[in-house]
């Protein structure tokens, strides 16, 4: 697998309240190349990415408060309490972190809930077990994400005249981006992954 | 001689596992996942996850008793479960937590218990061939579980 030409691995947060699907997903991101950070629950994920949980909506932190830049979260959709929903909801609420591509895992097959997350701003949805293959689906989202981010900076740089920036150069999630909060559920590529896994119930 | 039959042992008791439908293919993937620097993985994994099943049971078997035909919240808790097993690739236990959650849906409460007594039977059955297997891995020594060739 390709490592993108940049310094530092890129940083996924994984939020699951099972332990040994932790232990998994944290196994596969690193197997993967990546940094990884795992929390059990919605708002300890919340606490990390530096947001709180009451007034996320109103309060925007800066990106450079966070102590390392997330470049992706990874959350369960079932947990108890705060669900993997109910913390996209909150990340794509705040302008800090909108920009964070977020991928829901579930171990159910249910189109309905597939399409609700969608719709709400994921970017990828994994039926569990999550395999190695799906890791590689992750990084043309960090740097979709990424290239996205550079465009809107040169954006607002040629807007004031002066150099516009190269694009491969590696700068930490900024809160100045416009960019609409939804992506369309045509966006992805790949809804449900294909697998010849039998279906039950 | 020893050492290559603990090997062929190794390798009889896990063929044997899948043969019998305990495991699928699942089990591979976090097998696949240990090597040099992770040498213990699926050791520690199915440790963990015999640490959250045996609890994901005990609450089921509380709500049984405690919230007779309260199906939904024994669907709930099931599915938590069945979840688990599939990350693991314990086939026979997530195909008797379907089992479960089909007659839960039936609303049939004695149908639940007895799937449920199941469900414990295989539990146990499991952690006592997996605990065996890895004894005998443990035996066998490094090069039974040694890295496989990493092919992208």
């Amino acid at each position: 697998m390709a490592v993108v030409a940049s310094e530092t691995p890129f940083h996924v947060l994984a939020v699951d309240d099972s332990l040994p699907d932790r232990k998994l997903i944290e196994r596969l991101l690193k197997t993967s190349s990546f940094q990884v950070t795992t929390v059990d629950s919605g708002s300890k994920a919340l606490q990390f990415l530096g947001i709180h949980d009451d007034d996320a909506s109103t309060v925007s932190v800066h990106a450079h408060q966070l102590d390392v830049a997330v470049n992706l979260i990874i959350t369960d959709y079932c947990m108890p309490g705060m669900t993997g929903y109910d913390l996209l909801k909150k990340i794509k609420e705040s302008s800090s972190l909108r920009d964070i591509p977020v991928v829901i895992m579930s171990s159910e097959n249910i189109p309905s809930r597939i399409n609700r997350c969608l719709e709400e701003g994921a970017d990828e949805f994994f039926l569990k077990p999550v395999q190695l293959s799906d890791m590689s689906k992750l990084k043309p989202h960090i740097l979709k994400s990424r290239c996205r981010e550079h465009y809107e900076q040169e954006q607002q740089h040629q807007q004031s005249d002066s150099n516009s920036n190269d694009c491969s150069s590696p700068t930490n999630m900024s809160s100045s981006s416009d960019s609409s909060r939804k992506r369309k559920a045509e966006d992805n590529e790949e809804i449900l992954p294909q697998k010849n896994r039998p279906r039950h119930s | 001689m020893e050492y290559s039959n603990l090997q062929r042992q190794a390798a009889s008791l896990k063929k044997s596992l899948f043969d019998q439908g305990y495991l699928d293919e699942q089990f591979c993937q976090i097998e696949y996942l240990q090597d040099e620097a992770s040498p213990n993985f699926t050791e520690e994994v199915v440790s963990l996850f015999f640490e959250n099943s045996t609890r994901l049971m005990t609450n089921i078997e509380q709500a049984m008793e405690k919230n007779p035909r309260d199906f939904s919240r024994w669907d709930v808790n099931m599915q938590q479960l069945k979840g688990s097993c599939s990350s693991i690739g314990a086939s026979r236990m997530k195909n008797e937590c379907t089992s479960f959650r089909n007659i839960c849906g039936d609303e049939n409460a004695e149908g639940c218990m007895r799937s449920f007594q199941n469900l414990k039977r295989e539990h146990g059955v499991l952690r006592q061939k997996l605990e065996s297997y890895f004894q005998v891995l443990r035996q066998a020594g490094p090069a039974v579980t040694a890295a496989r060739p990493r092919g992208m």
